[in-house]
This record gives structure tokens, sequence and C-alpha cells, in this order.
């Protein structure tokens, strides 16, 4: 237990000084996995809308296909995501690989199924509340998803963080397509990974402690969300 | 409704974390090189001067020998920066790069628990150390991913006659990992491992652990420094690749190299012939 | 696919069937319904009022038969409904009238004035800004009733609108629906509450077992109903 009370001191000492290398890697971490989250809603959300209210053959399959990809393990996606953007693959002219860009493509593609497969159970659900009171007001099917989207946005904006929280907890994919380069693509998981091979577990813990701390802030936001928009909106 | 408005804020959002994300106009160049020049520090000291002097950035993967020249055939990096001159070599045959230079050497050294249940401590025949060990069924961690140290060792087991893969067993781990993790390993379970010197000072989680086998020239270890072939790849950035390349071979690099040291030793010995 | 406004009566169902399952729970409907007095669709639980209204409005299609406004098979657009529970949307209950007119098609700024005066109308004006869910039951039905009547419709349907409420806030939107009437607005109204449907038919259609038993003006059905279901109904002895 040395290396524990060791290493929290270490933690609290490089939080309190605000080490710039820690604050580097933290402010990285968190523009990647939000840059994924926003990109992950604007593909997920009308997706899950249309699905939500939306009734035709084959919706049932994609239901379940979406709900599979939810579970996509990170290191496989990590793995496409490398083989797409290398020089020797189909995008490698962008010159994309090693970058935080394609950390971003990466987390995306990882959270999107998550935003996707919550919202449309999200609206679903809505839409069976709203639907013949939509209807009657004259609302088109594409119309009423719109509606609804806003109409549900707490309980989405509680998705939203779900997936936030998933991707700044993943190691796999960034550590694949970023390569982990010292002040470039590294994050906090990659640092962590980076830093427990390296034997020096006092800094690995105390990005960890940071790491830890952050996913309960995202769910206690998401929580406190839930509870003021129920009391204020009802 | 404001929906509208809000999805058009959220990508601009979106746009502007990106971009800021992603660093601006410089010049830079990727070298995919081993966990060893990385993890012992030795990047850490001599990029710095290079890129003070130049003004060109370098982005290091770390990766082992094997994924290293993947990369480079892959056209993923500008320069390939390893230590396993035949894969080295091979690599240049096939056309995958050009120029190879040698850099430097730094040798390996066997690590074993203090305990040393085979008894080859202080010995300086690597080979006679090997045989005893596996002729004793003392645990032993190897690298098992193809880089250059795995290569080496794989090496060693065969100058000492022993067929590894026929001798291997429950005593004999395969962890499929870099230096670091596999020292970690090492520790965890008090067995023998081959590693190389700079991971091996710049460790910090030895536990029983200690230097048992070093000083035989079988355990030198060369490094080369390859452009990726710009013909084969057209994205290569062969000017400022061979930037780094004439600097890490020139009278200033090599001196950079030499000095760096941990603990007042130096860990890697310059040998570029002009 | 609109019918434009104006052209929605006569509201006639012939021979209309209703059966999702294989045996109807409509079953040959035949009526015609004509702008001016309040009509009521009264029949015990289960008799098939809720699914007549969603018919009559267009909100579900027939398994059979036809339904026509004024001679057309399009459905018009100068309807609208209100339903037992009130649907609100998470915002202020101006916005939640103001929501109904902008499908409509009504430009912003007639929106909002249109939208105040019908919450004027309903008495809930101090409730404008108020989010619309906190509302009490009798509020939030009243603000249905005025999202609905800023539409101008020429027919309103409702689906027991009191059958959620305590009998004060019942009385309160009983009130309303009678205004909205006399503004020359087509009432169509089920309920399973005999002393709402004298307070507030001016003639009765009853349904038993998806069938209609009677129609007939409300001082004929009550003091002499013509069917023995009708005549059980209305002594309390059908559930």
């Amino acid at each position: 237990m040395d290396t524990f009370s060791e290493s929290l001191g270490t933690a609290l000492q490089l939080i309190w000084s605000a080490d710039p290398e820690l604050s580097d890697i933290v402010l990285l971490s968190l523009r990647v996995s939000l840059a994924a989250v926003l990109f992950a809603a604007l593909l997920g959300l009308p997706a899950g809308a249309a699905l939500g209210v939306g009734r035709f053959p084959g919706r049932q399959a994609i239901i379940v296909v979406l709900n599979g990809l939810m579970g996509l393990p990170p290191v496989v996606v990590g793995l496409l995501v490398y083989l797409l953007l290398s020089r020797s693959g189909p995008l490698g002219d962008y010159g994309l690989l090693f970058t935080p860009s394609a950390m971003v493509i990466a987390q995306t593609v990882l959270i999107t199924p998550i935003i996707a497969a919550l919202s449309r159970q999200t609206i679903e659900d809505a839409w069976g509340e709203y639907e013949e009171q939509l209807r009657s007001l004259g609302a088109s099917p594409g119309r009423a998803a719109l509606t609804l989207l806003w109409d549900t946005r707490f309980s989405l904006m509680i998705a939203l963080l779900a997936g936030f929280g998933r991707a700044a907890a993943e190691v796999g994919a960034v550590l694949i397509v970023g390569g982990n380069i010292a002040g470039v693509t590294r994050v906090m998981t990659t640092t962590i990974a980076l830093e427990t091979s390296k034997g020096d577990l006092p800094l690995a813990l105390a990005l960890g402690f940071i790491l830890v701390g952050l996913i309960i802030a995202v769910n206690a936001a998401a929580q406190l969300t839930r509870q003021w928009a129920l009391r204020h909106y009802g | 409704m404001n929906s509208i408005r809000g999805t058009l804020l959220a990508c601009l959002a979106g746009l502007t974390l990106i971009s800021s994300a992603a660093p601006g106009e410089e010049e830079f160049i990727v070298v995919a090189s081993t966990t060893s020049t990385e993890q012992s520090g030795l990047f850490g000291h001599i990029l710095p001067i290079f890129v003070k002097e130049t003004g060109i950035k370098v982005r290091v993967i770390a990766q082992g020998t094997g994924q290293a020249l993947d990369t480079g055939r892959r056209g993923d990096a500008d320069v390939v920066f390893v230590h396993d001159k035949a894969k080295e070599e091979q690599f240049v045959a096939d056309g995958f790069g050009i120029g190879r230079r040698d850099v430097m050497y730094n040798d390996f050294v066997l690590i074993g628990p203090k305990a040393d249940p085979a008894k080859v401590a202080g010995g300086k025949d690597i080979t006679e150390a090997l045989k005893k060990i596996s002729a004793a069924k003392a645990p032993f961690v190897s690298r098992g991913d193809k880089s250059g140290t795995h290569s080496a060792e794989l090496r060693l087991w065969k100058e000492g006659g022993i067929d590894i893969e026929q001798a291997k067993g429950p005593w004999y781990k395969d962890t499929g990992s870099g230096m670091g993790p596999a020292l970690n390993t090492a520790a965890s379970l008090n067995a023998y491992i081959l590693a190389d010197r700079g991971t091996w000072l710049s460790f910090k989680n030895r536990r029983d652990l200690v230097v048992v086998v070093e000083g035989d020239e079988r355990l030198f270890n060369q490094y080369g420094v390859i452009l990726v072939n710009p013909a084969k790849h057209r994205h290569v950035k062969e000017e400022l690749g061979q930037q780094f390349i004439d600097w890490v071979v020139s009278p200033e690099g090599q001196k950079a190299i030499a000095d760096y040291k941990i603990d007042g030793q130096q860990l890697f010995f310059p040998n570029a012939r002009p | 696919m609109s019918n434009g406004r104006g052209s929605v009566f006569p509201l006639v169902l012939e021979r209309v069937c209703f059966s999702p399952k294989g045996f109807p729970i409509v079953d040959r409907v035949s009526l015609a319904i004509d702008a001016g007095v309040r009509t009521v669709i009264l029949g015990a639980n289960g008799a098939g009022k809720s699914l007549l209204m969603r018919l009559m409005h267009g909100l579900l299609s027939p398994t059979s038969g036809r339904i026509t406004w004024c001679g057309r098979e399009e459905r018009p657009d100068a309807q609208a409904m209100v339903f037992q529970r009130p649907v609100l949307l998470r915002t202020s209950a101006l916005r939640n009238v103001a929501y109904g007119l902008q499908l409509a098609g009504v430009p912003r700024g007639e929106r909002m004035e249109r939208a105040l005066d019908a919450l004027k109308r309903v008495e809930l004006s101090h409730l404008a800004q108020r989010p619309a869910r906190v509302l009490s039951g009798g509020e939030q039905q009243r603000l249905a009733l005025a999202r609905a009547w800023a539409l101008e419709p020429r027919i309103l349907f409702l689906d027991e609108p009191t059958a959620s409420l305590d009998p004060t806030a019942a009385r309160d939107v009983e009130e309303v629906i009678r205004e909205i009437a006399s503004s020359g607005c087509k009432i169509v109204m089920t309920t399973h509450n005999l002393g709402q449907a004298r307070r507030l038919a001016e003639e009765v259609i009853f349904l038993h077992r998806g069938r209609v038993m009677e129609y007939t003006p409300v001082n004929v059905f009550f003091p002499a109903p013509r069917s023995a279901e009708a005549d059980a109904f209305i002594k309390g002895e059908l559930p």
C-alpha cells in the first residue's frame, strides 16, 4: 500500500500545481472526446429519431444490429480506422493517421451507435405518448421527429453524457490510430498505459485518479440534469 | 424551432474543437522507432536539440522493431529507426527503404531475480547462461513481439544450441509485449528476462530483479536509421526525413547520443560511419 | 393531402368497420354528421367510442367501408382533437399553443398574437410563461383546448376530456367546451358519464359493441330510448 499513498501524494501535487504536461494531456483528452460526441450526436440523433418514429420493413433488424454495435470493442474500431486511414489504405491521401483528427474519427465511430441506440429508445417511447396528438395537429413524421428530439432533450443529454464517458475512458482505439505521440496524440488513457508499462506507477495512478474523477463528474452532471429537468419541466 | 440553430452551433463547435486540437502548419516528420529508444529517454534528450537546430518537429511512434518496419512498409512513417540489422537490410532489399545508416549501439543485459535459481549470476557467457536457465526450467519472460530484442533473444537461444520451440514449456512466458510491460511481468514473476540496458536503467519497478549477465560481445545491439522509400510512397517527406538522418549521423547528433546518461552511465554508443 | 378549410360537412361514414385483430370493434357504422349541434357519443367502456372518434378524425383508417368529408375522401385540415390525457410539450403554455399554429403554417408574428388570444379565452393568460407540464390537470386540459381552438377548426373531437379530472376542473372544462361550441365550432365528444352527457349533449349517438344503436336528439334519447341496451345504460345497469 506504500505505492498507493505515494501515488496519491503525487497525484494531488500534479493536480494542484497544474503541471503543464499534465494539463496538455487532459485538455487533449477533453477536446478529442468532446469533438467525437458532437459529431456522433450529429450523426446519431437524427438516425435514432428516424428509427424511433419511422415504420418500415427491416426496421427491427436495424435496431438489433444497432444495439449490438453499442458493444463494439474499441480495439476493433481502432484497427478498422487504422486500415482506412493508413497511407496504404483508401483514405491514405489525407494523411490523417497519427493525428488527433484520427482519434476523433475513431471515437466518433465508437460512440455513434450508442447515441443512436439510446436516442432511438427515448424517441420511440416518447412517440408512443405523443403520436396521436402530433398527428392530430398535422405533424408529418419528419416534423414529429424534430419536435421529439427537442422535447426529449434532457434524456438525450444523458445519452450524450454516456457517449462521452465511453469515449473518455477508452484506450484501444486512440492508441492504435493516434500512436501515442508525445505532445501530439497522447491522452489520459494512453498515457496511463504508457506510464504503467514503464513501471512509473505513481504517475499512472495520478492520471487514473483524474480520469475517474472526470467520469464521476460526468455521471453527476447526468443525474443533476435529470432532476433539474423533472423539477422545472415536468 | 431552436433545433436548427442549435444543430448549426454544434457543428461549429465541433469543427473548432477539431481544428484547435490539430496542430498548425508546422514542419514535422514521423519516425517509427522502438520502445527502447523512447522509453530509455534517449529521444527525449536528443530530439529537442534537433528541433532547435532545424525547426523540424519529430513525432515518434514507439513500437517494436517488427511493427515499426511494418509501419514503414505501409508508408505511415517517413523514417524508421530500429535495431535488427538483418530485418533492416531485408527492408531495404525489398525496396521499402533507402539509405540505411548505422547510428549507434547499446547492449542487452540478462536480468534475473536476486535468488538466481539457475545460478547464472556473474557469468560472462550469455549462451551458457541461457542453457542453464533452460535446463533448470527457471521462469523466463520473452518479448514475443517481433521486436529487435525478441529477435536477439531468439538468435541467442539458437547460438546456444537450444531449439526454443521444442524446449519451451510453462517456464517460458511469451508475453507479446513491449520492454516495459515485459519487465513488469518479470518483476512480478521473479523471472529472467533479456532487456536493453537503456530501458532497464530507466525502469522503476524493479522489485527483486538485478543484472545477472552482461558484457558478452554477442549482447551488443546495433541501431540503424532508414528513410522510407519515396518512390514507393510519394507522401514521404524525403527532404525533411533526410535532414533528420543526416543530423543523427553527424558529429553533433552523435555527440548528443553519447551525452545521454542515466545515473552517470552512458546508454548508447554512437558508431555512425561517414 | 389537405382538403382546405371549410370542406368538412357532412362527415359521412358508410358501413365503416374497424377490425384490427380480425373481429370488428367498430361494426358497420353508418352515420352522417352535420355542423351545428353538440353531438355526444355515449356508450359503455369498450363500446368502441374512442376508436370511432379516431376514425372520424382520420387518425385511423377503416378496415372496410368509406369515410367522406363533404363528399371528398381526403382528410380536411380544419379539425382538431383533444384527448383524455393532454399531451403537452416540455415548454411554456404559450409555446404549446404556438406550436399548433406553427404546424398550421401561421407566420410568426400572427402566431404569438393568436396564441395569447386563445389563452385569454380559456382564462390561462396568467400562466402563459409557466412550463405546461407543471400545470394542474384541469389547467392542462384547458391549455389543450386553447391549442385546438387557436387553430379555428370547423369540428372539434373530444375523447373523454374530463375523465381524469376532479369535478371542479371538469366543470371548468365543460364551460370552455360550451364556449367553443357557441363560437361556431362543431363539437363531437365521447363520454361514459351520463350527467355530463345530459349537461352538454344536444344530440346523442349511442354505441353498443361497436354498433350504432341510436342517433337521436337529447330530449328524445334520455326520456325515451328505443333500444333495450340504451335503456339499460341510462338506468346504470351496463357498466
